[in-house]
């Protein structure tokens, strides 16, 4: 009893660390460094502790010690209570979601079995898009609240956006449902050990639910409910210090989320390509059983967080190439053309796994 | 507008106002319109300006006319030497000066185009940047650096150069500003289709470009547009071709024109006129004659500084040009030219001293606001920075 309280408690901090503590600050650096590649720019290099720059890295801390020293402005006339609130909701479910997302498989250390997953959920995606729609009375709040004009165009947006989007991304996944017919994640995961990956057997479906989940997560070229150039900043204009940060966080956590969410569905989760579970445990047989049961672990979720690594980086390449759409084209694109195709992509797994 | 206490909210309207600017990230500056919002959709459009207000118009009444010359650089700040040169040609025209020596005339050419092509990479940058394209403005911002260098090398300033002068230019070029200026001319062709690259053929940017702002040929006239929005609703029309001014028909050069007048067509001008200039400065180059870099009259220009030591009438002329100016005879003149935005032309009076008695700016910015603002009626707020972007506008030269 206590042991299994004691494991769940290891991974809850082991998520909490790696999205929290290590994705969305470092993601902050990594976004910088990385569009200043691209843009044929340094990027950031200016903070220092006694010298050293460590390329940059010390920008995270400058940036937390910014956003924690910062005034926090409420803006005369905005409802408080709410826009104190707003933040807390949007950022709260881009963490809860991680409870039922696998990093790991199952594993025997020491006559016990453990499985990496939080909360292993028979409905896991279900839950996933379930907490994640929560986030969006997050936004739509901070925007009503703050009593500005660009924040309520800022918040309308957003939850039109997000509720069309949930709809397509809903449809999109299901034709990986069906072939693996289950929508448990862990059983999903697994079921890519040997057999073929997702976006080998879902083609359509892995680029449709890749789009539909960068809308979600409002980046471009989706990013028109915080669209800075026309928008001033969206629906998180009148925010500042750690109630932006907040929303800031959130926005980084999802790109995980979405990096895993992917990986999981269409991407071996935490597999090595021709590589089973088996053959890897074997190789590391002179460990002993216990050992190379912990070794196989580590490779795997070191496998998983790679990939997820892989997906964010790809986010970010497409963050920093294309233009913005617009508004009424953002939702002709999610309702005229992901939704026709999603559900045509359901009919045409549907006909295939009923033939062979 | 029935604006009450409460705020913009609570009217007996269905509209939402929205004011946008003068603190807005996409308004180029501290331009501010007001906009009648039903829903996502503008209603209306009323712009507001006057917010960059420095009164340089009224300010160069007191000026002799070579100090007025640093003040005509403040407004068109991204293009400054087309405005040196409007204004010196204007004046020009009043002291009566025919003709200038070639090498100014070239030197000028190329300071004109160098200035349109930086101008037109800042318009670039910021208009991809106002449709969401960050990395287009970087890389624009890129090239640009490489101009102000050049600018710098040349004048010992990077934007305001104050280089064009009243019979001339200020300096003759060094061999290795030429040589600078030439590995800019290799370097820009390859850089300009890397923008196009990222932005000609990319679907969401045709959807956002297309079809947005139209103007038609008799819209674009009845606005009193000018420049490449003019060219781009098909007008062909360029003050370089039609009058040529500072030797401008001896080189060849297009005038690029769309015929849609959309904000796609504007940006595959201004695009293309970034090449031609790059020809322009290419042949100014390879053509660029000897002799001397302004006229030789010295109740005009400065004499050589080495003369002032062994002639007493350089000296004279010298004491006479730094305290006194030069004195302009009496009348009025317009020369229009052709700037990186469109028209650009001082309206001069001249009362006989050293000072213009009345200078009118002639901004083509300026003369397209009101045409831009009737562009935004029934357009998306998104649609409405696009518009902005396209017309490229500079306040500088809008509240003058």
């Amino acid at each position: 009893m206590w042991i299994d309280l004691a494991i769940t408690m290891v991974k809850i901090l082991f998520i909490l660390t790696i999205t929290v503590g290590f994705f969305a600050p470092v993601l902050t650096w990594v976004e910088r460094k990385q569009s200043a590649i691209m843009q044929d720019r340094i990027g950031a290099n200016r903070a220092d502790i006694l010298g050293f720059t460590a390329l940059g890295l010390f920008h995270i801390i400058a940036d937390a010690l910014k956003m924690f020293t910062k005034e926090d402005f409420i803006p005369q006339g905005a409802n408080r209570a709410l826009h104190t609130l707003s933040p807390i909701i949007a950022l709260v479910p881009a963490i809860v979601t991680f409870a039922v997302v696998p990093f790991g498989g199952q594993y025997m250390l020491w006559g016990k079995e453990v499985s990496l997953v939080i909360s292993d959920l028979d409905v896991g995606i279900l839950f996933v898009f379930a907490i994640s729609s929560i986030a969006t009375y997050g936004y739509v709040v901070a925007g009503w609240s703050s009593n500005n004009n660009w924040s309520l165009l800022g918040a309308m947006r957003t939850a039109s956006q997000m509720i069309s989007y949930e709809v397509a991304m809903g449809l999109t996944i299901i034709g990986v449902l069906m072939v693996y017919g289950s929508m448990q994640l862990t059983e999903i995961g697994a079921a890519q050990e040997t057999g073929y990956w997702g976006f080998i057997l879902q083609p359509v479906g892995f680029v449709m639910f890749f789009t539909a989940a960068i809308a979600e997560n409002k980046r471009v070229p989706f990013d028109a409910p915080e669209a800075e150039s026309e928008l001033v900043a969206g629906y998180f204009t009148e925010y500042s210090g750690l109630k932006f940060g907040m929303f800031f966080m959130a926005e980084f956590i999802e790109m995980v989320t979405i990096g895993a969410i992917m990986t999981i569905l269409f991407f071996g989760a935490w597999h090595i390509p021709f590589l089973p579970t088996a053959t890897l445990l074997s190789m590391f047989d002179f460990l002993g059983d216990d050992f190379s049961n912990l070794v196989v672990m580590l490779i795997h979720v070191g496998v998983f967080f790679g990939k997820v690594t892989f997906f964010i980086f790809v986010q970010m390449i497409i963050r920093w190439t294309l233009p913005r759409f617009r508004y009424d084209q953002i939702m002709k694109l999610g309702w005229k053309v992901l939704l026709p195709l999603s559900l045509l992509n359901i009919v045409g797994t549907g006909i295939v796994i009923l033939l062979f | 507008m029935g604006v009450t206490e409460q705020g913009l909210l609570e009217r007996d309207k269905d509209t939402m106002t929205l004011n946008m600017g003068p603190q807005h990230p996409s308004t180029h500056g501290v331009f501010r319109v007001l906009l009648e919002m039903d829903g996502e959709i503008v209603r209306s459009a009323e712009p507001d300006i006057g917010f960059l207000h420095t009164g340089i118009e009224k300010t160069a009444e007191n000026k002799r006319y070579v100090h007025c010359i640093p003040m005509t650089d403040r407004l068109d700040y991204l293009s400054p030497p087309q405005n040196n040169l409007a204004f010196c040609l204007t004046a020009e025209r009043l002291l009566g000066l025919q003709e200038l020596p070639a090498r100014a005339d070239y030197l000028r050419v190329i300071m004109c185009e160098l200035g349109r092509i930086g101008s037109h990479l800042v318009w670039l940058g910021t208009h991809a940047l106002d449709i969401g394209a960050m990395t287009v403005f970087l890389y624009a911002w890129r090239e640009r650096e490489m101009i102000l260098d050049l600018n710098e090398m040349i004048s010992g300033v990077r934007m305001m150069t104050s280089y064009i002068r009243i019979g001339g230019v200020a300096k003759d070029a060094t061999p290795q500003w030429l040589d600078g200026v030439r590995k800019f001319v290799d370097h820009v062709p390859g850089k300009i289709d890397e923008y196009e690259s990222l932005l000609t053929n990319n679907p969401i940017w045709l959807d956002r470009t297309r079809g947005i702002g139209t103007m038609t040929k008799e819209e674009a006239l009845n606005w009193s547009m000018s420049g490449p929005v003019l060219r781009a609703s098909g007008i062909d029309w360029d003050w370089r071709k039609k009058r040529p001014y500072s030797r401008y028909d001896e080189f060849k050069f297009d005038v690029p024109t769309q015929d849609h007048g959309d904000v796609y067509d504007r940006y595959l001008v201004r695009v293309e006129e970034m090449r031609q200039s790059r020809e322009i400065i290419k042949q100014a180059l390879d053509n660029l004659p000897d002799g001397p870099y302004k006229i030789e009259d010295n109740k005009i220009s400065l004499p050589p500084r080495d003369t002032l030591h062994t002639s007493m009438e350089s000296l004279i002329h010298h004491f006479k040009l730094v305290s006194d100016g030069v004195k302009v005879p009496k009348g009025s003149a317009y020369v229009p030219t052709e700037g990186a935005r469109g028209e650009v032309g001082f309206y001069i009076v001249s009362d006989g001293s050293n000072t213009p008695y009345r200078m009118k700016l002639r901004a083509p910015s300026f003369m397209g606001i009101p045409g831009m603002c009737q562009m935004m009626e029934g357009a998306f707020i998104a649609d409405v920075v696009a518009i902005i972007g396209s017309i490229d506008i500079v306040m500088g030269e809008v509240d003058r």
